[in-house]
């Protein structure tokens, strides 16, 4: 027998999550999240801009609210969430949001850019619903990316050695590599590795990483 | 112990000879791997979610951000306490904790989703309004979820469970076909009662479009969660009286999927139709996007 879509009562019984739409609201925060993750460190300023169904309702369903908490790194069934925009402000985390009215591929999409002082990151995410997300996009290469599983992002210089280099750093912690992308803007340019890995990387791991020439950042995205 | 449709589940009761409730725990310590201590203590923190959403919920000063739903529920508790109510006690009862479920959840409150959020109100507000007469244990008032969730569980593997795929007769008709089967335990049914009180209920709810006003899941959700509650406790009745539904309720499931599948896009969650479409539903539309002060609203000034 096919193994069915919904395996557990708690699939149909949940999830517990704030509301009032597990796409625009719990999804919403998990785009957040991620955004957080990539940028790895605490965050001063916040652009996010919104198209298609977020841009049309996300005063309504809160959209803005939860992708801030996901900024601030709170969880989808955290009850601070709708407190998000406030304790931005206390924080001194300064939020700003935009309307796009350009087409999206997805109705629910947002583009997240998070700066603190001369640090920025970027990502464009989308909520498929029941509060799954997928980043599509990251500094403006083109990715495909859940969260579900530890996805190391590691900006580098295109040059040789790059990848063996990672590839090293992961065989001495003893961990797998499940699926590898790698794109570069042009030839000695910026370029981006995504790597799906099946165990988690401990952080001297990603330090380990960073030490070398020529790696600009590494960040570990994981929202399980 | 696996089931896949609604005869399977009653059909594996009868032979065991156990409640809905026990074969879906079964199941899941199959599926799950998970101890039976851990998988009823889960879902006695879902039901503790349940109840704090309900009871915030039916507080007169719940409203949403975009204000167009809250404190209704409050209202229809008020209205019961004047003693002058047409329908039963538990019925408006029902109906109420469902409203203040889902005012709660517009509200941007912490809900649990059964099977959606949009539709998270009818089986709590049908819980918690029979639960206290007919003297329902702790144990009950979690079995009563379990059978909800072997219900929904047929119901979102053989058709689907959202309003975006199969309009509002998936979310609120599951809703309310899963409250009734679980109420028909509570009040002492056969597992047989259980199935026909579902089918009974889902096949009042066939072709109920979703038409969000604004895209919101307030008007005309919160509304239509109350009737579920209310549709959900008579079907109960009609089962324990020993009505049967003609048509078996695998077989209905499979209408509403056929129904939805057929239902035009308009119909399904967009916006574009139905009650979202009528003037009013546009001038709200309109006011929510471009309002600046929303109550409770903070940008951050």
């Amino acid at each position: 027998m096919q193994e069915p879509k919904y395996r557990s009562v708690f699939d149909i019984i949940g999830p517990v999550m704030i509301g009032p739409s597990s796409s625009h609201t719990a999804g919403a925060v998990r785009i957040g999240k991620l955004a957080r993750a990539l940028h790895g460190m605490d965050v001063e300023r916040a652009e996010i801009t919104f198209y298609g169904s977020f841009k049309e309702t996300y005063r309504g369903h809160g959209t803005d609210t939860a992708i801030t908490a996901g900024i601030l790194n709170m969880d989808p069934h955290d009850e601070r969430v709708r407190e998000a925009l406030a304790l931005a402000r206390e924080k001194g985390v300064a939020v700003e949001f935009l309307e796009s009215t350009q087409e999206a591929d997805h109705p629910n999409t947002a583009r997240v850019r998070l700066m603190t002082d001369m640090h920025m990151s970027e990502l464009v995410g989308i909520s498929i619903g029941g509060g799954k997300v997928e980043i599509v996009e990251i500094l403006g290469f083109p990715v495909h990316l859940g969260g579900d599983v530890p996805t190391l992002i590691i900006r580098h210089i295109d040059r040789h050695g790059m990848i063996a280099r990672v590839a090293q750093v992961l065989a001495d912690y003893a961990i797998n590599i499940a699926t590898m992308h790698v794109s570069r803007k042009g030839k000695g340019e910026q370029a981006l590795m995504t790597i799906e890995v099946d165990e988690l990387p401990p952080a001297d791991a990603l330090t380990a990483m960073q030490a070398y020439d020529g790696i600009i950042g590494v960040s570990l995205l994981y929202l399980p | 112990m696996r089931f896949r449709t609604i005869e399977e589940l009653v059909e594996l009761a009868i032979r065991h000879k156990m409640a809905l409730s026990e074969v879906m725990i079964a199941q899941e310590m199959e599926v799950t791997g998970k101890s039976r201590e851990e998988i009823i203590r889960r879902m006695d923190e879902q039901l503790t979610v349940m109840e704090r959403a309900a009871r915030r919920g039916v507080r007169p000063e719940t409203r949403s951000r975009s204000a167009l739903t809250g404190g209704d529920g409050a209202k229809l508790l008020q209205y019961i306490d004047q003693g002058k109510h047409l329908a039963g006690e538990d019925v408006l009862r029902a109906m109420a904790f469902a409203i203040g479920t889902n005012e709660e959840n517009a509200a941007m409150g912490l809900i649990c989703a059964t099977p959606t959020a949009g539709a998270a109100g009818v089986v709590p507000g049908v819980l918690f309004a029979h639960a206290p007469r007919l003297q329902a244990t702790r144990e009950q008032m979690i079995n009563f979820l379990f059978t909800a969730g072997a219900f929904g569980y047929c119901v979102a593997n053989n058709a689907f469970i959202s309003g975006a795929q199969g309009g509002c007769q998936a979310e609120v008709g599951s809703a309310t076909g899963m409250a009734a089967a679980a109420l028909v335990e509570m009040a002492g049914g056969t597992p047989q009662q259980s199935a026909h009180a579902f089918a009974i209920a889902l096949k009042n709810l066939l072709g109920l479009i979703c038409d969000p006003v604004a895209g919101l899941v307030e008007v005309p959700c919160v509304k239509r969660n109350a009737m579920g509650a209310a549709l959900a406790t008579v079907a109960s009745d009609m089962a324990l009286a020993g009505i049967e539904s003609r048509i078996p309720p695998d077989e209905v499931v499979q209408a509403m999927y056929e129904v939805g599948k057929r239902l035009p896009v308009a119909f399904r969650e967009t916006a574009l139709g139905g009650l979202a479409a009528t003037p009013t539903g546009r001038h709200l539309a309109e006011m929510v996007r471009t309002k600046e002060n929303i109550e409770t609203y903070d940008r951050g000034r």
